[in-house]
């Protein structure tokens, strides 16, 4: 039989269950506890605390 | 399947009160859609991957000043943040374009470091000793011209005029030079590649 050489179109590679890796979602989940905003004299500031 | 039935606008209520598992709710249940779409625009995991980190640093950003109005879906708003972010992608990408090694071509095989490894300095060294030794073989005055055209790098007008003898004597004595070292070096079976 012959070979097939063409790809899979692009919609069809997207169309696989695609979905972010789980440490991406752990470093989000994470950064955002540790996100502190803070609010001063109608300023807003941003502190990271680990 | 509880939290199904929570609209994303409460969600974002609850997280801007401080509610931090209504962040996870809310990244669970658009994380394939979000990431999906990223993906169809830049067809590269590890791209997808940081433009959706960055967005939703964005969306926490936004959410925790509590510039988030709730004038949108939250769906549409996270999408148009990670559209422009595409977008910024794409700019940064055409000022720096990225190489993508492929299975038919790799840049490598083209690009190389030029400088010597340590084995191949080595062999170098002593190729470059052995030549040496074998010019001391040289006849006198074969020996001078080449020691003034190649180590010295005197033009054959500049050593004709400090050896006394004219250009071509010179020349030809270079070239008896070259000879005799390919006799001597065929005659031994000497190796001299690096």
């Amino acid at each position: 039989m012959a070979k097939l050489y063409s790809e899979t179109s692009r919609r069809e590679r997207v169309n696989k269950n695609l979905a972010p890796k789980e440490e991406t979602i752990k470093f989000l989940l994470d950064y955002s506890k540790a996100l502190s905003v803070i609010d001063y004299n109608k300023m807003k500031f941003e502190a990271l605390l680990n | 399947m509880e939290n199904c039935t929570i609209p994303d606008g409460l969600l974002v209520t609850q997280y801007m009160k401080g509610n931090e598992s209504a962040l996870c709710e809310l990244i669970t249940r658009h994380k394939q859609r979000i990431y999906s779409f990223i993906y169809s625009k830049v067809f590269d995991r590890d791209v997808a991957e940081d433009i959706f980190q960055d967005t939703f640093i964005k969306v926490i950003r936004t959410l925790k000043r509590g510039a988030y109005n709730e004038e949108g879906k939250f769906l549409p708003w996270v999408m148009r943040i990670a559209h422009n972010l595409v977008i910024d992608h794409f700019r940064k990408n055409n000022r720096m374009p990225k190489f993508e090694n492929n299975d038919d071509f790799n840049i490598f095989s083209v690009l190389s470091d030029g400088s010597l490894n340590a084995e191949k300095q080595l062999v170098k060294e002593q190729v470059e000793r052995d030549v040496r030794r074998l010019i001391q073989e040289l006849p006198e005055d074969q020996k001078q011209v080449l020691v003034m055209r190649m180590y010295k790098e005197m033009s054959f007008k500049e050593i004709s005029e400090q050896t006394g003898v004219s250009i071509n004597t010179a020349l030809g004595r270079m070239r008896y030079a070259l000879i005799n070292l390919r006799k001597v070096i065929d005659k031994h079976n000497i190796i001299l590649t690096n």
